[in-house]
């Protein structure tokens, strides 16, 4: 695979630029000699014509929704509405400066305040930071809520513990920890949820609250939730709600009426707005009443038509994002939620999860699926047992060859072989059974012609790559020729 | 149902007939009744494409900010984005796609990431950069985090030059670490003015070009501080004509890399830029491309070490980064291959040159001087007896500059801060010093 390094040839650019009024070094001179940089940093010299297709021939190697069926369990690959990119276009968002006077950005504010009151009610919950950059930089803002919460009534010195189930992100523990937290493990019972014997023996004044995802990373709603935070708040500690999933319950239920202290939004997950890539995305943070004075600063209010900043908050954690939160990708989440309105909120909940219910259905009967029950937005199949040798790795590159991005791999972990399906609502019920078939043809491949699932794929931009020589043999940017 | 959902009436009775349930209510029954029960709705209406485009559209024209001319600076920049940049980031295998946990099929996005690293460390002078950090704020957290680790100690020097809203991110994430700020003054000419070096020291962190647009002098820092950790926060659009900080002994590069082809967007979505050195590869956050073979024997491109991340390695992990800012690092990897190593330094000239046109036709008028002797780049401090009313004569001619209300939180009283890209006219440039000549 070439990269934009292989191409072009010295003096051709892709661009054009006015011109200088003076010669090159009187304006060099500006800067002191010794800081002027001597050689100039190796960049490619492309053409336009190149550097397009290019680019454009990257584009056609990679798998996006738009190309097809993405069921990346816990990522909520759905459709990205095409609107929401020419509405984030506009040049009075995206040419807008963030530290412009309030009285110049009242539109950008009201943006940010009409998101503001539409999650908080979607949350049920009274106050709001749309600050955090993504899911997990939402976890740190709630993790560092809690220790000022708890700094604040003189108690962190000895509650320095969160709960996390054993199927909880990655990212939970890593946040937790980042504030200082120590992460103890609460096992998951044989329905696949919190055990709450263990959750009670673990439960004491040394805690400082649970990060709970719901439903859990099976896809499975925690039954005693209510129990389950009414514990915790009874032990004297707080709720984080991991809002990953929230594709679950869209319209239907709060966190807010679980008992969620704090709960992060992923607008890039349930809200429609696109991955990127791998981002940027957008976290924002609802909290309870007793965390409301904690939220990062500034916050947006409206005084009669007005929107204004308050810096006015003595006990807040102080900012997380260098300006308001990822304003652009905000844009795209009020044109969804605008969009759809109430009736639409619940009609993605019931979409996402009535097709999960389907393809789980339909899949148990071919692979094992080791809780059983009422799903929400997503399963966990297992990949074991399908063949000699056969590992969940295999299943997933041999779909590759049938079409179809494969779903979340691995994860979560108390799943041996973990396959972890999420369809999402914006597949036709037609994508849902070609997928079905796919899989049911793949486990069948698995005991008659093993050989073409371990050497998938065979029908993608490359046959499978050597993940462990990366690391053996690091090779992390183009060498210098 | 919306045009996003594609289910009928038909498909959904077929489909809940194959689960074996009567009705979509049905599929919540294991939500508690409680909990149901107690859902408010928001009394929002079903929208139509049009109407939202209208109302959006509306919020979009509020802002009078927007017809401003943005002599406007203080870490976000108005440069110019050659048309290239959007097209590609608008293709839509890049943008619905997300982390390439698939290698097989996302070889479009493993291969910019692995260019953009090049062109990452070449720029900051370093050995190993990460494919995108969420902002420029957190990425200079995440690599005082990372000295913390590495070198032990609490205590962080850190410049009053350093960009006061950076700043304000990066003692929030140092309180929840338990690390203790210390502050650095800055001199007459506005330069860094390192004096003892404390104890517990973890790191030392500069601006280049600093909050005032002053450009530093990183010599001999590193030298000073010992093991502990340089950490320099650039504007790497100025490492097209300044030696990089890998030159000085830099430890850490970090910065804020909107200016390398992204909008400024009301200040997010941004893009975190961070290099470090060979050496701290296994200690430092986010993803990472590298270059490896499939099984065929040819070339292709993977995540490498995953097993410092988070969805691997969990509460030890090295951070909790997981979904970052790849596409506003496309956007960069697409705008510095359209300029090269040419068009870059063309921008950096330009943008200095216009600058200093400015700041001298500035400095010229009566009562208007530059708070600072030092070297600049292209933003620069104005001192003056009354800024807000310079400020609102500026604002009368339509052009914005950052507020000495802003300005004082790094400490600097009486005084705004205007900035000057590649892409402000010699006409603008006029309507700015008349603006000032306007009154006293």
């Amino acid at each position: 695979m070439g990269t934009i390094y292989e191409l072009g040839a010295p003096g051709r650019r892709g661009t054009s630029l006015p011109p200088l009024g003076r010669p090159e070094e009187e304006i060099l001179s500006f800067i002191p000699e010794g800081l002027r940089r001597k050689a100039p940093p190796w960049l490619p010299e492309v053409s336009q014509p190149e550097l397009v297709r290019h680019y454009t021939r990257l584009s056609r190697m990679n798998y996006g929704v738009d190309t097809g069926f993405y069921p990346l369990g816990s990522c909520t690959m759905k459709y990205n509405p095409k609107l929401h990119e020419e509405l984030a276009r506009l040049p009075g968002f995206s040419g807008l400066h963030p530290l412009l006077p309030e009285e110049d950005v009242q539109g950008a504010l009201g943006v940010l305040w009409e998101l503001s009151q539409y999650l908080k009610g979607i949350a049920g919950m009274p106050g709001i930071t749309l600050q955090p950059a993504a899911g997990a930089h939402g976890e740190l803002t709630g993790m560092l809520l809690f220790k000022r919460y708890f700094e604040d009534r003189g108690e962190l010195e000895k509650r320095r513990k969160i709960l996390l189930p054993d199927s909880a992100h990655g990212t939970n523990p890593a946040s937790a920890t980042m504030a200082g937290f120590k992460v103890v493990s609460i096992p998951s019972d044989d329905r696949g949820m919190v055990d709450l014997s263990a959750l009670k023996a673990a439960l004491g004044e040394d805690v400082a609250g649970i990060m709970l995802t719901v439903p859990n990373t099976l896809g499975i709603f925690e039954e005693d939730i209510l129990e389950i935070t009414q514990l915790v708040h009874e032990a004297g500690g707080l709720c984080y709600f991991d809002g990953a999933n929230l594709n679950a319950y869209l319209g239907r239920a709060r966190p807010g009426d679980m008992g969620a202290d704090v709960f992060h939004f992923n607008l890039h997950k349930t809200f429609s707005t696109p991955h990127g890539g791998g981002g940027p995305g957008a976290g924002p943070l609802a909290v309870s009443e007793p965390l409301v004075p904690y939220l990062p600063v500034p916050q947006i209010v409206r005084k009669g038509d007005r929107y204004a900043l308050d810096w006015d908050r003595p006990k807040s954690i102080g900012r997380v994002h260098p300006y308001l939160g990822n304003f652009l990708v905000i844009v795209k989440a009020l044109a969804y939620i605008l969009l759809l309105g109430d009736e639409g909120l619940r009609e993605v909940s019931a979409g996402a999860v009535l097709a999960a219910n389907y393809l789980k259905e339909r899949l148990k009967k071919t692979y094992k699926l080791p809780y059983d029950r009422l799903c929400k937005h997503e399963f966990v199949l297992s990949g074991a047992g399908l063949g000699e040798g056969i590992r969940t790795l295999d299943i997933a590159k041999r779909l590759i060859d049938y079409g179809f991005h494969p779903p979340t791999i691995y994860f979560p972990l108390i799943v041996k072989e973990a396959l972890m399906i999420e369809p999402t609502e914006t597949e036709p019920k037609e994508v849902l059974d070609a997928f079905c078939q796919a899989m049911e043809k793949i486990a069948r491949e698995a005991k008659e012609s093993p050989e073409l699932l371990r050497e998938a794929p065979h029908n993608a931009p490359v046959r499978r790559l050597d993940e462990a020589r990366a690391v053996r043999q690091p090779i992390l940017r183009e060498p210098r020729t | 149902m919306t045009e996003y959902i594609p289910h009928t009436p038909e498909d959904i009775k077929k489909m809940l007939s194959a689960i074996g349930l009567q009705s979509l209510e049905a599929l919540f029954s294991d939500i508690p009744e409680e909990v149901r029960r107690r859902y408010r709705p928001l009394g929002l209406p079903r929208g139509d494409e049009a109407g939202v485009r209208r109302h959006l559209e509306g919020l979009a024209e509020r802002s009078t900010g927007r017809g401003l001319i943005p002599f406007l600076g203080g870490g976000i920049y108005d440069h110019f984005v050659p048309a290239v940049v959007d097209y590609v980031v608008s293709l839509p295998e890049f943008y619905t796609a997300y982390t390439p946990y698939q290698p097989e099929v996302s070889q479009g996005t493993l291969t910019w990431m692995f260019e953009y690293q090049t062109m990452i460390c070449e720029l900051t002078g370093m050995e190993v950069a990460n494919s995108s950090m969420y902002d420029g704020a957190t990425a200079l957290a995440e690599a005082v985090l990372m000295a913390h680790r590495t070198v032990g100690g609490r205590r962080v020097l850190v410049p009053r030059s350093l960009n006061p809203q950076v700043r304000e991110v990066l003692a929030t994430y140092a309180w929840g670490a338990g690390l203790e700020l210390l502050d650095v003054p800055y001199s007459e000419e506005g330069k860094l003015a390192l004096e003892g070096i404390p104890d517990e020291l973890c790191a030392l962190v500069v601006q280049q070009p600093n909050f005032f647009g002053v450009i530093e002098d990183l010599s001999g820092l590193k030298e000073r501080i010992g093991k502990a950790f340089l950490i320099v926060y650039v504007n790497p659009i100025a490492l097209a004509v300044l030696e990089p900080p890998g030159s000085f002994g830099a430890d850490v590069v970090v910065g804020e890399g909107q200016v390398l082809g992204n909008p400024m967007g009301f200040g997010g979505p941004l893009l975190g830029i961070f290099a470090t050195r060979g050496e701290y590869l296994r200690r430092m956050p986010g993803r990472l491309a590298g270059r490896t073979v499939d099984a065929e024997g040819r070339p292709g491109y993977v995540m490498a070490f995953q097993t410092r991340e988070q969805h691997i390695r969990r509460e030890r992990a090295t951070s909790n980064i997981c979904t970052n800012s790849a596409l506003c690092a496309l956007a960069a990897t697409v705008y510095l291959a359209a300029l090269g190593p040419e068009g870059l330094r063309q921008v950096a000239l330009a943008s200095m040159e216009r600058a200093h046109e400015l700041a001298d036709r500035i400095s010229s008028l009566p009562g208007y001087e530059l708070a600072f002797s030092g070297p600049f780049f292209n933003e620069f401090a104005v001192r003056c007896a009354h800024p807000e009313e310079a400020v609102a004569r500026l604002r009368e001619a339509g052009i914005a500059v950052l507020s000495p209300k802003l300005v004082a939180k790094a400490g600097l009283e009486g005084a705004f801060l205007v900035a000057v890209t590649e892409k402000r006219t010699q006409e603008e440039l006029s309507r700015f010093v008349e603006a000032l000549k306007g009154g006293r």
